[in-house]
């Protein structure tokens, strides 16, 4: 700073008391934000790495000694003590985590070939693989069954992908016709789909536990096999890639706490692709109505206080009145007029795609309202005098000079409502989103956009996995994961937001009317 | 009060008659009367708030899009009044262009600029537009340093380019009359002086009507000048008598630098 200080009072005087303020309270914005991302990001990572799997043996004076194989979840202080949690993967034979006083170092071991069992029911299974069977004859056993085993889950998930084709496509379209050919072919996929269905039992893994049983494992129950102690860190790097990219591409299992989150993706990203599409055009020209057209009389000014006012109504609340309005009235009556043969079974007339996206809409109208009026206030009256005074008209004015200008402003407010309908829950619940549904609302069936079905989203996942489920500690670095992901999206959106308008100002700066 | 006194004698291009401009209750222009020869440069200076901008603003009805604004009186040009009822304002100001203080070319290139208007009126073949625009370009003395970078973005010009990018955008349009709001105060002497020339070579073409609140410079560009105080015109004639033999106290004054 080149300002002189004069006198004890210059500090004062110059205000640099305020600039401190302002950087200490800008310096912690930015630390909650990073320690939010921290934590999550350090929460969520467990669900994806292969953890390492400890042979503790217990030394209980009062029961007979004992040896689990269990991984490492967290390590709580309590007072002088510290204790584990442990997550054993026995789930059929007992609680599936423990807690337990930190063992001395030479009770614990970590064996190369304790395994863990990703299940497609059951949850976790660790154990050590003594031998595979094929038809009930014995191929391999010992070190060798390995590479036996993950050939038989290969075989195993391409007997899943053909039956679910068979399943989800083949026989429903069959069934669908009714000409003679088509009720052999009938007949000959639902004998085919029997006989895949009996194969799934062909291949077994004998896998003995921790306690010195052993159990007869159907490979097609495995979701995929790995031996944490004995992967290298690249390994498990790789490892967990491919446990993000499940992550995204695969439906929930086991009542949501394990699996991955696709279906919810799809439901977030239809949802807010479908809200857009009916608040953009709405409040664009809202927008324009009231900047260009209406004139500045008591009720556009009243009319304007109320939409700025809209902005900050309880997103519950809009919730309740698209329940009561969409849902109910033109739901019903939509039932009443075009479904009426489905009834007393509602189509429309319950929670689903369509009203949840146009309530959206009405919640975000404000948002784009603001924006794009913005940025119709930010061009400068010279331009269009400009082109008044060459013979156009106010439409050809409008439409030819000023609305290029102002995209990139309706842009930001776009984004911006994208970012905020992303991130509500409250008025998806009472209308349509659901904890799991088997059908996503984007298929392959005519006509492909199911409007009326119900859905799953991202934020309402992440309430139900966190609070509703069965198996907390199960699920609770997937609760980071969930929050991890919506929270990068709606990061995302902004900071494009930010740029755009960044882009904005550069460009037509030195257009804008200078004050005086 | 005034006195009308064009120089010579062609039939004049814009007559003004008893005319009244308010701004809600307040009185903006006061019952002037005067004629605008064609194919001359007619100079209105006076003082800020006098009333010369807006006087100009009525000639392409420009007045129009200013809330409150309520115009009483004629404007004849080619002898029809341009506040009667049946007037297209879109078509009289394609026949009344105007150059704003500020060069406000549009963020487009240099050849859309030009286009612009042009579109408006009519469909063009390809080649005709092209040739349209050179025109317009060469006949703003702007060809020569714009032919090669006809997409480039207009706001990449000096503003001495883009305000003569904007008086080709004016003239494109081949109107009768050409009104510039003080066409160069926004400019640096160099471009000013180009500016001035082309002014002199656009009466050839145009009846040019220009205001300023340069002396100098309407001194040097005009062939008849008014001089305007508080809403009324003080006096009106050729530039040479008003500059050399005022014979109004007040235009005296001003001319002299005593206030303005």
């Amino acid at each position: 700073m080149t300002i002189l200080v004069t006198g004890p009072q210059g500090v004062r005087a110059q205000g640099r008391g305020w600039v401190w303020a302002g950087a200490l309270a800008v310096s912690l914005c930015l630390a909650l934000v990073v320690g939010l991302l921290m934590l999550l990001l350090t929460q969520a990572a467990p669900q994806f790495w292969p953890r390492t799997v400890y042979a503790i043996d217990l030394a209980n004076p009062e029961e007979p000694p004992q040896t689990i194989w269990a991984q490492l979840w967290r390590s709580e202080r309590e007072g002088a003590q510290t204790r584990w949690l442990l997550k054993a993967g026995r789930r059929e034979s007992g609680p599936d985590f423990l807690y337990l006083a930190q063992p001395r170092s030479e009770d614990v071991r970590m064996p190369e070939q304790v395994g863990v069992w990703e299940r497609r029911a059951w949850g976790d299974l660790i154990g050590r693989l003594l031998a595979v069977y094929r038809d009930g004859e014995r191929m391999a056993e010992g070190e060798r069954a390995w590479p036996w085993m993950l050939e038989m889950l290969r075989s195993a998930e391409r007997q899943h992908t053909a039956i679910q084709e068979l399943k989800q496509r083949r026989i429903p379209r069959l069934a669908a016709t009714t000409t003679p050919d088509a009720s052999a072919e009938f007949l000959a996929a639902e004998a085919e789909l029997r006989r895949l269905q009996a194969d799934l039992d062909e291949d077994q893994l004998l896998i003995e536990l921790a306690d010195g049983r052993s159990i007869l494992l159907p490979a097609a129950d495995v979701v995929r096999a790995y031996r944490p102690n004995a992967m290298a860190w690249w390994e498990k790097t790789f490892w967990m890639l491919g446990s993000v990219g499940r992550f995204f591409s695969e439906a929930p299992r086991e009542a949501n706490t394990e699996g991955g989150v696709f279906p919810a993706i799809v439901g977030t990203v239809l949802l807010v692709f479908l809200m857009t599409v009916f608040v953009a055009p709405l409040g664009v020209l809202a927008a324009i109505y009231l900047h260009e057209y209406a004139r500045n009389v008591w009720w556009v000014r009243l009319l304007r206080i109320t939409v700025h006012n809209l902005a900050g109504v309880p997103s519950i609340v809009y919730g309740v009145f698209g329940l009561g309005f969409f849902v109910y009235g033109l739901g019903g009556w939509l039932d009443q007029r075009l479904f009426a043969e489905n009834l007393p079974n509602p189509t429309f007339g319950t929670g689903g795609l369509l009203w949840a996206a146009l309530t959206m809409a009405l919640l975000t109208l404000p948002v784009v309202i603001v924006a794009t009026e913005e940025g119709l206030t930010r061009i400068s009256g010279s331009l269009r005098q400009a082109s008044f005074a060459l013979g156009a008209t106010q439409f050809e004015t409008l439409w030819k000079v000023v609305l290029p200008m102002v995209r990139p402003a309706m842009l930001t407010g776009l984004i911006l409502a994208i970012a905020r309908a992303a991130g509500e829950v409250a008025p998806l619940m009472l209308l349509g989103v659901v904890k799991l549904t088997p059908e996503l609302p984007l298929d392959t069936a005519m006509p492909f956009f199911h409007l009326e079905r119900k859905f799953m989203h991202l934020g309402f996942h992440l309430y139900d996995v966190g609070f509703q489920s069965p198996h907390v500690e199960a699920a609770r670095p997937l609760v980071y994961a969930v929050a991890l992901l919506l929270v990068l999206i709606v990061i995302a959106l902004n900071l494009f937001a930010v740029r755009l308008r960044h882009q904005l100002r550069e460009r037509y700066r030195h257009l804008e009317e200078t004050p005086g | 009060m005034m006195s009308s006194e064009p120089s010579l004698a062609p039939p004049p291009a814009l007559e003004v008659e008893n005319l009244s401009l308010y701004y809600d209750q307040q009185v903006a222009l006061r019952n002037i009367s005067l004629a605008v020869s064609a194919h001359k440069v007619t100079a209105f200076i006076g003082p800020s708030g006098c009333g010369k901008s807006s006087l100009l603003r009525c000639f392409n009805r420009m007045n129009d899009l200013v809330q409150g604004a309520r115009v009483r009186g004629e404007i004849r040009l080619g002898g029809e009044n341009i506040y009667a009822p049946s007037v297209d304002v879109a078509n009289l100001r394609r026949r009344v262009g105007m150059v704003f203080q500020k060069p406000n070319p549009f963020p487009m290139s240099v050849y859309e600029n030009v286009a612009y208007g042009l579109r408006l009126s009519q469909r063009w073949r390809r080649r005709a537009l092209d040739e349209a625009v050179e025109w317009a370009l060469k006949g703003a003395a702007l060809w020569d340093e714009v032919k090669n970078r006809l997409d480039a973005p207009a706001l990449g010009l000096s503003g001495g380019q883009q305000q003569r990018l904007v008086i080709a955008r004016a003239i494109a349009l081949k109107p009768e009359v050409l009104l510039l709001d003080e066409p160069a105060s926004a400019l640096d002497p160099i471009s000013t002086l180009r500016i001035e020339e082309l002014i002199n070579e656009l009466k050839s073409d145009y009846t040019v009507i220009i205001v300023t609140h340069n002396m100098q410079q309407a001194a040097r560009v005009s062939d008849d000048t008014a001089f305007m105080y508080e809403g009324e015109v003080i006096e009106y004639g050729s530039a040479d008598t008003l500059f050399t033999n005022p014979r109004h106290r007040r235009t005296e004054d001003y001319i002299t630098g005593r206030y303005g």
